[in-house]
């Protein structure tokens, strides 16, 4: 028997695989939002352990900005063959070329935002009634208060004043025809669990996460990965340095930062020593202080 | 440290806070975040902006905790939020819940998680209405810990008399509740006193911090370690040869080998494996996810429980419970509702309202509809039947949901009391139910007639348990019988319960196989226990060879009041002994002995240690009954 699980991980992973189960048992077409970054993986991970060995139940289905570092598509085609899943993915460039949304402009141009367009139209398209993340309750005060099955209205809206409350481990997912769940099995994970479930695990994730040369812009006190997306402005720094990603969302906005962690243990140093949230080197949260809310409200996980 | 070492192993502890608007709840918990390291620079950065912008002189801890923007600016903390931080000993979650009078309902969420409540009270307002009311919502939902936090210390001169009137207080006032452990600690939230170190400006408190008691407290006393229940949540079928039945392990634990039933069904079978996708387990505890395959081939589904044939729920349709309305809307006799219990969605009726509870006051009132935030006694009927525990007894099989069938909505918390004719009449003012002991699962606890804190008084000293554990001539009943005459002589009240005995009568149809041992003691542990409630010093020798069953019972006595007593010798000494000639028998392949052949696991932290190949007897007691006088 290989038991590497002990104590508050263990207790972690069984609760996400208990709300797999039932999101497996009380919906109809499931769908488990997959990115390549390392909450989706660490999500994906645990969800086939739920129901081994019959594969996965449901299908992984990849909201593609278009904005992508190249490492993390080559990895999440990988990772998906390995586990053997099913993988859809929908891109926000057809939704600006059907004209449901208007990219931005100017060199602070994000797709973040536009995201959610493709992501509520792929949502409607596919028929799926529960839409599972990797967000966790320790990123971003806003959610704190998120439950692990998150209700969402016609219009694919959270209302944080109407809120199911959810006592024990008892699920409500009970809802009108139209309406749709977000369902979070990771909430109660921290940076540091996510991060020691990886490596007790040995799970498999992007080298964007580990410390690698690469030519970046400087910009607001943020490191951004110079790319094709990217347009250096005349008052920008370029140069090379050793950076590692915390996150790796839209390539536009994905804040590097300086590192020589270049290994899952000296990753996991690094965070126990750091001093910075993970979501502080995103230039999307940093537009307001209530930019994480606003966006959640119109459907942005 | 490497890597996966020492924060891989950490426990976890859930716990939720409560207290009034203003006692200081979001700068406590700011607080220990802060001292914990578990603010990072760019939170700390934009609260002092936030600060700033509101006005605050310095930094204001409780925007770290207020999350949504409506609350930011009402100033109020609206629902359950919850926080973590992790020691180098603990991972803790908090779920963070308001004081108002209108949020009962998040604190009763909060709370269904956690296993342990800070209550926060000011210490220039004292036990106030809503303190009692938090402390009442705790016992309610069976919370086995409280902390009692008195805060704004500073505000009161860091008195000890203030501090020991609030105990006296709060310490009358719980007497009505039966939360099994509840302690203090004199803080200052605003300037660190007490809440992670420990403070020198109030040197008479002799206690530890606020955060050494968070880590420290015992975990998975909320757990029923021995009634084995699995709601089957989900069927996992990848194709003919394969069929296995997925769930979590509400209470007990299950091993390949065990008879098994199915309810409703009743169809008897083996457990044949314990499957997770790390492979095969020898045994699944309370709270571990995995797929469970059985020897025979028959309908299981989801909604269905697997449990141990002598061993079974109550399967009924008609129960008694305690309901927290959660809706705008009230309570309707006669209107049907979903009800969610274990892994089954069922229709259910409220038939009546026994009484309502004022949970200020504790007094129950006639009531025709339970309002948003208000507490009833309830009967119920459901569509089909449920298989149940009694909350106290099991909280996983204990506790239930209901859900407006219309809007979808969760609108009420249920915890469940017994079948409806079976439960008697309480006879105290002031019911409360909270966790404890596994009775016999149709039987709804009641507070004892005379208390045992009456009979203490009586008999001048302390109810207490002393368990001696080890080896077969190892020693301890010779031990144990010294110790029992030594304190009789002394005018204690004992009583000496001793494995050869019990098996003769109470345990009489029990066996020697591992799922007899533990049953064995848990018989033990439910005796022992009303001894101990009768006022005694209850004196147990009994090999016990599992921790976990030895656990079980120690837990259902309140903190501090068992001692355990290791009773070891090499296993040489031990054969060479043999007083009763059982090492012989288990050469000669009649017997299976715990500690040779058969387990035997040593208490991890002992009390008293006694190697009897290295001291007497005579100091052996001694050594007991030293250590025994601090409870009495
Ligand atoms: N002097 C003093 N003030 C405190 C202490 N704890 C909290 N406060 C103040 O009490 C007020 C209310 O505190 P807050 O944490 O917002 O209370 P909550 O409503 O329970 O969350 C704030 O002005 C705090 O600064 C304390 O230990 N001493």
């Amino acid at each position: 028997m290989r038991q590497k699980l002990y104590g508050h991980l263990q207790a972690l992973e069984n609760e996400a695989i208990h709300v797999f189960r039932e999101v497996a048992a009380q919906f109809e077409r499931p769908a488990l939002l997959f990115s390549g970054g390392k909450d989706s993986v660490v999500m994906a991970w645990a969800a086939r352990k739920a129901f081994h060995p019959a594969p996965l139940p449901f299908p992984l289905l990849h909201i593609d900005t278009g904005h992508n570092f190249p490492e993390t598509i080559e990895f999440r085609d990988r990772f998906v063959d390995e586990m053997g899943c099913e993988l859809l993915v929908r891109y926000v460039q057809d939704s600006i070329d059907e004209g449901r949304v208007k990219e931005e402009l100017g060199p602070e141009a994000s797709r973040n935002a536009l995201q959610t367009v493709t992501l509520l139209d792929a949502l409607k398209e596919l028929n799926v009634d529960a839409a599972m993340g990797g967000a966790r309750r320790d990123e971003e005060k806003a959610r704190a208060k998120e439950r692990f099955f998150s209700h969402r209205d016609r219009f694919g809206q959270w209302d944080p004043k109407n809120q199911r409350p959810e006592l024990w481990s008892l699920y409500n997912g009970r809802k009108n025809p139209g309406e749709h769940f977000r369902i979070f099995p990771l909430s109660n994970w921290t940076e540091m669990d996510v991060w020691q479930y990886i490596h007790l695990e040995e799970i498999p994730i992007p080298e964007l996460y580990f410390a690698h040369e690469r030519e970046v812009v400087r910009r607001n006190g943020v490191l951004l990965a110079h790319t094709e997306f990217i347009q250096a402005l005349p008052e920008d720094e370029v140069s090379v340095e050793t950076v590692r990603f915390r996150t790796i969302g839209d390539a536009t906005c994905t804040g590097a930062f300086e590192s020589d962690a270049r290994s899952v243990e000296a990753v996991i140093r690094e965070t126990a020593a750091a001093r910075i949230t993970e979501r502080g080197g995103r230039s999307d949260d940093k537009r307001s202080e209530a930019a994480m809310e606003d966006r959640k409200r119109q459907g942005y996980f | 440290m490497s890597p996966g070492g020492t924060y891989a192993e950490m426990d976890l502890l859930r716990f939720t806070t409560a207290g009034s608007v203003d006692d200081g709840k979001s700068t406590l918990i700011g607080r220990l975040l802060h001292d914990t390291k578990s603010i990072f620079e760019d939170q700390m950065e934009q609260i002092e902006g936030a600060s700033r912008k509101l006005g605050d002189e310095g930094i204001n801890f409780a925007l770290l905790t207020d999350g949504l923007r409506a609350e930011r600016e009402q100033k109020i903390t609206i629902d359950v939020a919850y926080r973590y931080f992790a020691t180098p000993k603990r991972k803790f979650i908090i779920a963070d819940t308001p004081g108002h009078v209108q949020y009962t309902r998040n604190m009763v969420t909060g709370a269904s998680t956690a296993e342990l409540a800070v209550i926060l009270v000011d210490a220039r307002k004292g036990v106030l209405t809503q303190s009692k009311r938090h402390a009442f919502i705790t016992s309610l939902l069976g919370i086995p810990h409280i902390i009692v936090a008195v805060n704004k210390m500073d505000l009161v001169d860091y008195s000890e008399d203030v501090y020991e009137e609030i105990r006296a207080d709060f310490r009358q006032f719980s007497t009505k509740l039966t939360v099994q452990d509840i302690s203090y600690v004199p803080i200052s939230a605003l300037h660190g006193d007490n809440v992670v170190g420990w403070s020198d400006r109030m040197p008479w408190y002799e206690g530890g911090s606020l955060l050494h008691k968070l880590e420290t407290v015992n975990v998975g006393a909320r757990r029923n370690h021995i009634d084995f229940r699995f709601p089957v949540q989900y069927v996992v079928r990848p194709n003919q040869d394969f069929r296995g039945y997925a769930g979590t392990v509400a209470s007990g634990s299950v091993s390949p080998g065990e008879e098994i039933v199915v309810l409703p069904s009743r169809f008897a079978t083996t457990v044949r494996s314990v499957e997770t996708f790390d492979g095969p387990r020898e045994e699944a505890l309370a709270g571990d996810s995995v797929v469970l395959t059985t020897e025979d081939e028959i309908d299981i589904s989801r909604g269905d429980m697997l449990v141990r044939t002598k061993n079974v729920p109550v399967v009924g349709d008609r129960f008694e419970a305690y309901l927290c309305w959660m809706s705008e809307e009230p309570m309707e006799v006669d209107r049907p509702y979903q009800l969610f219990h274990t892994t089954q969605q069922v229709q259910a009726f409220v038939d009546r309202i026994e009484y309502r509870v004022d949970v200020d006051t504790l007094h129950r009132e006639k009531a025709n509809l339970l309002e948003l935030n208000e507490i009833g006694r309830v009967e119920i009927t459901t569509s089909r039947p449920l298989f149940f525990d009694s909350y106290r007894v099991n909280m996983a099989t204990g506790s239930f949901v209901l859900v407006d069938p219309h809007s979808n909505v969760t609108i009420a918390a249920g915890m469940i009391r017994g079948e409806v004719s079976r439960v008697p009449e309480p006879a105290a003012e002031a019911e409360v139910t909270a966790v404890g002991s596994p009775v016999s699962p149709d039987v709804v606890w009641e507070e004892w007639n005379i208390s045992r804190a009456e009979r203490e008084e009586k008999n001048r000293h302390r109810a207490a348990m002393v368990w001696f554990t080890g080896m077969s001539g190892a020693g301890k009943t010779t031990i144990a019988r010294k110790v029992e005459r030594v304190l009789f002589e002394r005018g204690i009240q004992t009583m000496l319960l001793e494995g050869d005995q019990v098996r003769h009568g109470l345990c009489g149809d029990l066996g020697f196989s591992d799922a007899d041992r533990s049953e064995n003691i848990r018989r033990v542990g439910e005796v022992a226990e009303l001894f101990f409630e009768q006022g005694s010093v209850v004196i147990c020798t009994f090999v016990s060879p599992f921790r976990a069953d030895r656990q079980a019972v120690f837990e259902r006595l309140p903190e501090g009041k068992v001692l355990e007593v290791f009773v070891d010798a090499p296993l040489d000494v031990l054969r060479a002994r043999d007083p009763k000639g059982l090492y012989r028998k288990e050469d000669a392949g009649e017997i299976e002995l715990s500690g040779s052949e058969a387990p035997y696991e040593r208490p991890e932290e002992p009390d008293v240690a006694i190697d009897t190949s290295a001291i007497d007897v005579e100091k052996a007691v001694a050594l007991v009954v030293a250590r025994l006088e601090a409870l009495l």
